[in-house]
């Protein structure tokens, strides 16, 4: 009963979000604040880890590829496939779960606390409008987060396959164009882009109905970060069964 | 003006606020006095509008909230203005953009038009060294002062204050009871003010109501406070030594 209370409070918040709008010029301002402070925030540890993964994801393959007959290429092959198809969209939206999915749930969280949000009502804002709108905007912006990703990621396979000597620059290129399918790259996008409406509202939804004080305000960036991680892993679930099966 | 008729509010079958009638003046400081748990906050967020009241009326100005559209309520809520226990500033603003919140959202000002009415309001509540500093980077009486001048910068109609002393010394405590009075009667506001501090009674009580248990049970002034022979407000007033002491030397005529 709890869940499914949760659930439809869920989506009562989605309903108050796009409800009454904020004053244009004032979410215009709002937006790019949170674009500042959500996607701009992320890129230095996306490029990191996405830089690096790729690269042990290319000398895993390479030092796995013992069979003569297999062709080298295969280690650009396995890299493109394994981070345009997962690790740049869904390892990277589990790691922005952590890292935003956390942001968010504190700053609403803490404005709950400190009577803030009820300071918004009463001046007769749409509260949930005035502080989730412009994340669930702002998030829109993810897709370039996660191409800068996918471009990093194949970018670290090849230095580390290349520069570690597993393969040569021709057999990376060879195989990082063998049977592309431009189809995955749509499926990773549409993904990311439902990735990014959870990252936004999963996270918000635990800060804007927290109770308690600065201890729950802990709790529920703990709690928002385990929800948000399995609604992504089931969303990814249901979209690759929808669309690559 | 403000009155309340027959309010009842309860929360999964338990009554906290069981048939209140009253009325709260124009221009005046309106007190709401009792213990923690009488049902104060939930009184003052039914007059707000966060909390819906069970039954009962709420009437601002002879028009009952009730009846309002949602537009309506919207427009009422541009003249209410809050000075929330903990001063609710937004604190990823400066002192400057907490004021000019309201103008922003409301009105269609020039920037230039809503700079002056901030410093206006600063220079009210004496803080025009303080515009462009955080709230994290002043003391809790300025926050406070602060929360007030961002109430009344929209020049507000009603103003409510949720124990607007607590966590203050007794000196800034007092400066935030003058200045809250003074407001009332210079602007013609009808404030609400809720506290159990007997000093802020003192200071500033032109109209005091008494909470118990969810009812109503005294109403007076500061003065008619001190001399009622009702036992829950004198368990009340005079639960402090200073109070008693005070008592004391009255019934002596010292």
């Amino acid at each position: 009963m709890t869940y499914l209370h949760s659930i439809g409070e869920y989506f009562l918040m989605l309903k108050g979000v796009f409800g009454r709008m904020t004053k244009s010029s004032v979410l215009r301002n709002l937006i790019l604040k949170e674009i500042n402070d959500l996607i701009m925030g992320s890129m230095g540890i996306v490029a990191f880890l996405s830089f690096f993964i790729g690269a042990v994801v290319a000398i895993q393959t390479a030092l796995n590829l013992n069979n003569p007959l297999i062709p080298k290429s295969l280690v650009a092959y396995a890299a493109r496939q394994s981070v345009i198809l997962e690790f740049s969209p869904t390892f990277i939206s589990i790691i922005m779960a952590g890292k935003v999915g956390s942001f968010i749930t504190s700053s609403i969280g803490s404005m709950r606390v400190t009577e803030q949000i009820d300071a918004l009502e009463v001046m007769g804002i749409n509260s949930k409008n005035y502080l989730i709108f412009p994340k669930i905007i702002a998030m829109f912006t993810y897709p370039f987060v996660i191409a800068i990703s996918m471009f990093l990621g194949i970018t670290g396979a090849y230095t580390a396959a290349v520069l570690g000597g597993f393969v040569t620059s021709d057999q990376f290129i060879t195989g990082l164009q063998d049977e592309f399918i431009p189809f995955h790259l749509t499926y990773a996008f549409i993904k990311t882009i439902l990735f990014a409406f959870i990252l936004a509202t999963v996270p918000a939804y635990h800060g804007y109905y927290m109770k308690g004080g600065a201890l729950e305000v802990g709790e529920a960036a703990t709690t928002s970060f385990v929800w948000t991680s399995v609604v992504l892993i089931v969303t990814n679930y249901i979209v690759t069964q929808l669309l690559l099966s | 003006m403000i009155e309340v008729k027959n309010l009842h509010k309860g929360f999964n079958g338990q009554k906290v606020l069981n048939g209140i009638d009253y009325v709260f003046e124009r221009g005046k400081t309106n007190l709401i006095i009792g213990q923690s748990g009488s049902g104060k906050s939930v009184f003052l967020k039914c007059m707000l509008g966060l909390f819906k009241p069970d039954t009962g009326t709420i009437e601002y100005d002879g028009k009952p909230y009730s009846n309002f559209s949602d537009e309506e309520q919207r427009e009422l809520r541009k003249e209410m203005g809050m000075l929330f226990q903990g001063g609710a500033l937004f604190d990823s603003m400066t002192v400057e953009e907490n004021i000019m919140f309201p103008l922003k959202m409301f009105t269609k000002q020039r920037k230039s038009e809503m700079l002056n009415r901030v410093n206006e309001v600063l220079e009210r509540v004496n803080l025009t060294d303080a515009g462009s500093k955080m709230p994290s980077e002043i003391s809790g009486g300025m926050q406070k002062r602060v929360a007030i001048a961002r109430a009344i910068v929209n020049k507000p109609k009603y103003l409510f204050c949720d124990e607007p002393n607590s966590g203050l010394d007794p000196k800034t405590a007092t400066v935030i009871d003058n200045l809250i009075q003074e407001l009332t009667h210079e602007n013609d506001i009808t404030t609400v003010l809720i506290t159990h501090d007997m000093n802020s009674v003192l200071e500033i009580g032109e109209r005091i109501a008494f909470l118990k248990n969810g009812v109503l049970a005294w109403k007076g002034t500061k003065d008619e406070i001190f001399n009622t022979d009702d036992e829950a407000v004198t368990d009340f007033v005079y639960s402090s030594d200073l109070f008693q002491k005070v008592r004391e030397a009255q019934q002596k005529g010292l």
